[in-house]
């Protein structure tokens, strides 16, 4: 198809959504009309992205703490107890209050502009599903001003360890109800959206790689949010109603607990992750100026993904002492993961192939996900393996491991998303100088933060543990420079965001990329406030991606 | 579809109870951790946050029972009002699948590897020496005391036959709504609401019965942690469905619900019947095995 006759679409489609809007496109006047009582999904899903951009930032604060007293070896900063508090609040911050609310931000900023609806398909519970954070991290972090200070054994919560958390552990298994609320809510809400919101001719292979992504962790956190739910209320009468959950003098079993967590946990990763593979799987076609290659592919694999996310949840527990038989079934199952992984990598790798590329800040970030987050697929697959995941395991290599996963896969991945939309949402463009700065600076220093952490982990330096043996110095110094700088790259990411709505002077056009495709560049940008009143057409032109089109 | 204008996709503009309900539940659970913690007056700050979670559901709801009669919500809000329900009831699965998960889970490892089998040998030797794998116990420290359980089939069958029945007269209630016969459906309504307190009142004189006989309470080892967890989770949910059900007889009395558009009956309905699903799984596996 040619560049003229997608413009051609664009301009009568953008024209068709202006004049409808003229009449009815007020946004609420004060604030607490706009925001606190707020129905649309726009303005929801930028408090979400508002949200989780400052969780990032405190969470990050508690990551530079973390790295400040590891910088040498030896206590200086802090006491231990507090850094163990940090350990956990960062890792909680960021799992719940910066990644999972920065998605469901994006699926409630593009989801209804990608399948054509109005708005979300529960409105209401679309402002609970908000507006129940900010109230659950306001207990969370509290927590760090109690007398016995924050939680502190891990994220993970082990018992018998977080039993024995003062004060604080009420009001953390009580934050993560709350949070599981909301994820529960705006899951519910984006399944409905997808399934019965769609412009009539959006069928199902022919929604973005986006929606169908998030069509997919929307029924895993559906799944296990229930399940973490569980697993922190029987913490929470182990400790103050005598029950005997994971207590083996009555008949429990500490490991009990693990495997409840960790059916939750595996899937969660994916929760943070099939997402991010949606962005770049939207991003890479844009600027390769080519069809996504592989679209079916890729949605069966994404499947299959969140099928095996069930069955592997035993890879974190290969040293906890299981039978023989779940050691090996768990090992295996894990392997199989790689495949689909291996399949979406192609793809992407295929979807570049030949095409005339250019390296715009959300492209460059997409690239950089595919490249670190392999590493990160890679050394999962490592620690895979049950027999050398018992060297591996509680090490700083499965730190490296995750953070590889996360920080260069799902973060990056919600940067290239901001970057690639932001001007849809503001109607302005970013400073591409900047951006790419910011790109730079990220990835080179994410790589000084973190791969150093793969030796030090078959050197055998364990995690969460303030002080180490002096042979570990040299690389954790080399890791918290690292950190240093990345932390610092991130207020550049902050400033780029802030310019960008209050202070550029570029208006982006509707279709902002030239080889952007799909509905949402069929509106002006910014998106007016309400968009898709009337059911837009869905045809070659307005499709992002469906096999059928490409050929 | 909504292809026109005229039938559009309802989006209400604003609404305050969200916010009300998160105050709500902020204070509510806020002050039952600084109750667990001891603090004097949490309970009743608890007791407030629970009335605004109250308040914010009788005005929310009261806000989308108005509007559906009005007649604002097309088919199209129908079915995301459907879809929202069903992946409601299925995490609810979700969470009971849990503390089902945890009672298996002792069952078939975590007590038998306690008495020495495959590689609880060395526990059972070292630690717990002469504890044997039986069901129900209270762990090798015997914790909580001595206990019995509850008898299967006495109070349980009979509320195992009370929850089928009131699946049987909501079901019946159905019908005579799709049929117009407003008087049997507002009857059979009201007997399925009797069924269901009827249910929770035996639940309550059975957990009398088992802290003051039989010496089975919360704290008796790994059985009394997963049978009181499990009853009573599921008994709050009867209790809720119940409450709803309820509302609905009173809606039905004051003539709400067409033959052919009744959401909020049907969504009632199903939760009774997952809750009458969960029941049967409780009734087999935690009394009669
Ligand atoms: C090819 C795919 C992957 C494989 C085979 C894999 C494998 C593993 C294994 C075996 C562990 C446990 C290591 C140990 O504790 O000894 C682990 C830990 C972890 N993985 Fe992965 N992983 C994969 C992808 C991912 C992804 C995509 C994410 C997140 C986006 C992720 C996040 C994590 C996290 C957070 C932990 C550590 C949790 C903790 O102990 O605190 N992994 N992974
Ligand atoms: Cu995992």
């Amino acid at each position: 198809m040619t560049t003229e006759h997608t413009h051609d679409t664009h301009d009568h489609a953008g024209a068709h959504a202006s004049d409808h809007h003229d009449d009815h496109d007020h946004k609420p006047t004060g604030f607490m009309n706009r925001w606190l009582f707020t129905t649309n999904h726009k303005d929801i899903g930028t408090l979400y992205l508002v949200f989780s951009l400052i969780m990032f930032l405190i969470g990050g604060s508690m990551a530079m703490v973390i790295r400040a007293e590891l910088f040498m070896p030896g206590l200086q900063l802090v006491e231990p107890d507090f850094f163990n508090q940090m350990t956990t609040m960062h890792a909680l911050i960021m799992v719940f209050g910066a990644v999972m609310p920065a998605w469901v931000g994006f699926a409630n900023w593009m989801i209804p502009l990608m399948v054509g609806a109005p708005d979300m398909a529960l409105p209401r519970m679309n402002n609970w599903s908000f507006w129940i954070l900010p109230f659950a991290f306001t207990m969370l972090l509290s927590t760090l001003f109690m007398d016995s200070g924050g939680p502190a054994a891990g994220w993970t919560l082990y018992p018998p360890l977080s039993l024995q958390t003062g004060q604080s552990f009420a009001f953390v298994v009580f934050a993560v109800h709350m949070m599981g609320v909301s994820s529960i809510m705006g899951s519910i809400n984006v399944i409905a959206t997808i399934l019965n919101m769609r412009a009539p001719g959006m069928t199902l292979l022919r929604m973005p790689l986006f929606v169908w992504t998030w069509l997919i962790t929307a029924f895993l956190l559906i799944a296990v949010m229930p399940v973490l739910a569980g697993a922190v209320t029987m913490l929470l009468t182990d400790h103050f109603f005598g029950t005997s959950f994971f207590n083996a003098a009555g008949g429990g079993d500490p490991v009990m607990f693990q495997h409840i967590f960790w059916f939750f946990g595996h899937p969660e990763v994916y929760i943070m992750i099939l997402p991010a593979f949606g962005v770049v799987s939207e991003i890479l076609p844009t600027f390769s100026r080519k069809p996504l290659f592989g679209y079916a592919a890729m949605v069966y694999a994404t499947a299959s993904i969140a099928f095996l996310s069930f069955i592997v949840w035993a890879h974190h527990m290969f040293s906890v002492g299981m039978p023989l038989s779940g050691e090996l079934f768990f090992m295996y199952a894990t392997m199989l993961i790689a495949v689909p992984t291996g399949v979406k990598v192609f793809n992407w790798v295929s979807t570049m192939w030949k095409g005339s590329m250019t390296f715009e800040t959300p492209m460059l970030f997409a690239i950089g996900f595919v490249v670190l987050f392999t590493i990160g697929g890679l050394s999962g697959l490592m620690l895979a393996i049950a027999s050398v995941d018992l060297q591996y395991h509680d090490t700083y290599f499965v730190v490296a491991h995750f953070h590889y996963v996360l920080v260069p896969g799902a973060v990056f991945a919600l940067m290239a998303g901001t970057y690639y939309w932001l001007p849809k949402w503001t109607g302005n463009m970013y400073s591409e100088k900047w951006g790419k700065i910011h790109f730079w600076l990220s990835a080179i220093s994410v790589n000084i933060l973190f791969f150093p952490q793969h030796y030090l982990g078959l050197a055998g330096m364990p995690r969460r543990i303030p002080d180490y043996s002096t042979q570990f110095a040299d690389f954790n110094m080399l890791s918290s420079i690292g950190g240093f700088i990345f932390g610092a790259s991130q207020l550049i990411f902050v400033g780029v965001i802030i310019h960008c709505v209050y202070r550029s002077k570029v208006k982006a056009t509707s279709r902002v990329w030239e080889g952007a495709k799909g509905l949402e560049w069929t509106v002006p940008s910014p998106a007016p406030y309400h968009t898709f009143d009337v059911p837009p057409p869905i045809n070659a032109q307005t499709v992002a991606h469906a096999d059928e089109y490409d050929h | 579809m909504a292809q026109h204008a005229e039938n559009a996709y309802y989006v209400p503009h604003g609404t305050k109870w969200p916010i009300i309900g998160s105050i709500g539940m902020f204070l509510m659970l806020g002050s039952a951790a600084m109750w667990l913690n001891d603090s004097a007056i949490a309970k009743w700050t608890f007791y407030g946050g629970a009335g605004i979670l109250i308040y914010m559901l009788v005005g929310w709801f009261g806000e989308v029972i108005r509007e559906s009669e009005d007649g604002v919500y097309n088919s199209q809000v129908d079915t995301s009002f459907r879809m929202g329900m069903l992946w409601f009831i299925f995490s609810e699965v979700m969470f009971f699948a849990c503390f089902f998960g945890a009672l298996f889970y002792a069952r078939v490892f975590s007590v038998p590897w306690l008495g020495g089998e495959g590689t609880g040998a060395f526990t059972n030797e070292m630690l717990w020496q002469g504890y044997q794998n039986v069901w129900p116990t209270a762990g090798p420290a015997q914790l909580g005391g001595e206990f019995q359980t509850i008898p299967a089939f006495g109070i349980p069958f009979l509320n195992t036959l009370i929850l089928l029945a009131s699946g049987f007269t909501v079901t019946m209630a159905h019908h005579a709504l799709k049929k117009n016969q407003r008087k049997a459906l507002v009857l059979w309504l009201a007997a399925t609401v009797a069924l269901g307190f009827v249910f929770v009142f035996f639940q309550v004189e059975e957990y009398i019965e088992a802290y003051m006989e039989l010496g089975l309470t919360l704290g008796s080892g790994i059985y009394g942690s997963t049978f009181f967890m499990l009853t009573g989770f599921h008994g709050m949910h009867v209790t809720l469905g119940a409450i709803m059900l309820l509302v609905i007889m009173l809606r039905c009395m004051k003539g709400h619900f067409k033959p052919d558009q009744h959401f909020g009956f049907e969504a009632v309905a199903w939760y009774w019947h997952f809750v009458d699903v969960v029941w049967l799984g409780l009734f087999i596996f935690v009394y009669v095995f």
